[in-house]
């Protein structure tokens, strides 16, 4: 299996990367929304995405929409702080597939992938 | 072996006082739950990347609230949004609930407010950060001696 990790910060970056690391999940990481679509017009697709909401330059509800027009069909899980009805539904809307709030925790991955195995 | 239990003893102490302090929640328990036999560092890792990225942002709020001609809460609050979501990473509780707070100030355009904050999470940051490294250190000793880290189950 296979993982995007996108997230503008740095800690939230080394932490989700050794969750996906722990489950031995191979596993790469960019720092906003549009060098996760970038990423995917090079040709690369991955099982898994965990996109942030609030980044820089283009944000996670933008390119969870723009990546859905591309085509892409993995599993996206939203990741953010933002707890208000409004907001999540609004990233939900763009095309996630679930959502977490953060802080990410091992149980909360284990069932998001948990998801994924359930649709494979 | 009296060496090592004591230095045991006073990691115990420590991370005891941490937690009970409020200075660290579970998330920081999680974090050290994630640290293995092919990680072994983790933690020291994750906890060096914080304090970089406090010191970077808390210069960015300093810098943004001196501005003579205006203060742009904007990117304050941009600065302490980014810090709320780390230090909720890390466990960093003292610090996350003072940037609640900061973010509110923001939006107000309250900058005594903010002056305020900014000088309160500059001094838990530091207190977080002394008490880490003492407790890193403790750790480095036990190993050193030929004990074992207790507590994570």
């Amino acid at each position: 299996m296979t993982a995007l990790v996108v997230d503008d910060n740095i800690v939230n970056r080394a932490i989700h990367l050794r969750l996906l690391d722990n489950l031995s999940i191979e596993n790469e990481a960019v720092g906003n929304g549009k060098e996760a679509v970038d990423i995917h017009c090079s040709g690369k697709t991955f099982d898994l995405i965990l996109m942030d909401m609030d980044m820089p330059i283009m944000n996670g509800i933008e390119a969870t929409r723009k990546l859905r027009e591309m085509g892409i069909r993995s599993m996206i899980a939203g990741v953010s702080t933002r707890s208000m009805e409004q907001d999540v539904r609004e990233f939900i809307e763009a095309g996630l597939d679930d959502y977490q709030e953060k802080p990410l925790t091992m149980s909360k991955l284990i069932s998001i992938i948990h998801k994924i195995n359930g649709n494979g | 072996m009296d060496v090592v239990n004591q230095l045991q003893r006073q990691f115990i102490d420590n991370s005891a006082s941490l937690h009970r302090e409020g200075f660290l929640d579970d998330q920081f328990t999680q974090l050290q739950k994630l640290q293995d036999e092919n990680s072994p560092d983790f933690v020291v890792e994750v906890a060096s990347l914080f304090f970089e990225d406090c010191e970077k942002l808390i210069n960015n709020m300093s810098r943004a609230l001196e501005q003579q001609q205006g203060v742009d809460f904007k990117q304050v609050d941009a600065s302490v949004h980014q810090l709320k979501g780390s230090s909720s990473s890390i466990g960093a509780v003292r610090v996350k609930n003072i940037c609640v707070a900061f973010r509110s100030f923001c939006e107000a355009q309250n900058r005594e407010g903010c002056l305020r904050c900014l000088q309160q999470v500059t001094h838990e940051y530091s207190l977080l950060k002394n008490k880490l490294q003492t407790l890193f250190r403790l750790e480095k000793q036990i190993l050193a001696a030929g004990g074992s880290i207790p507590g994570v189950e």
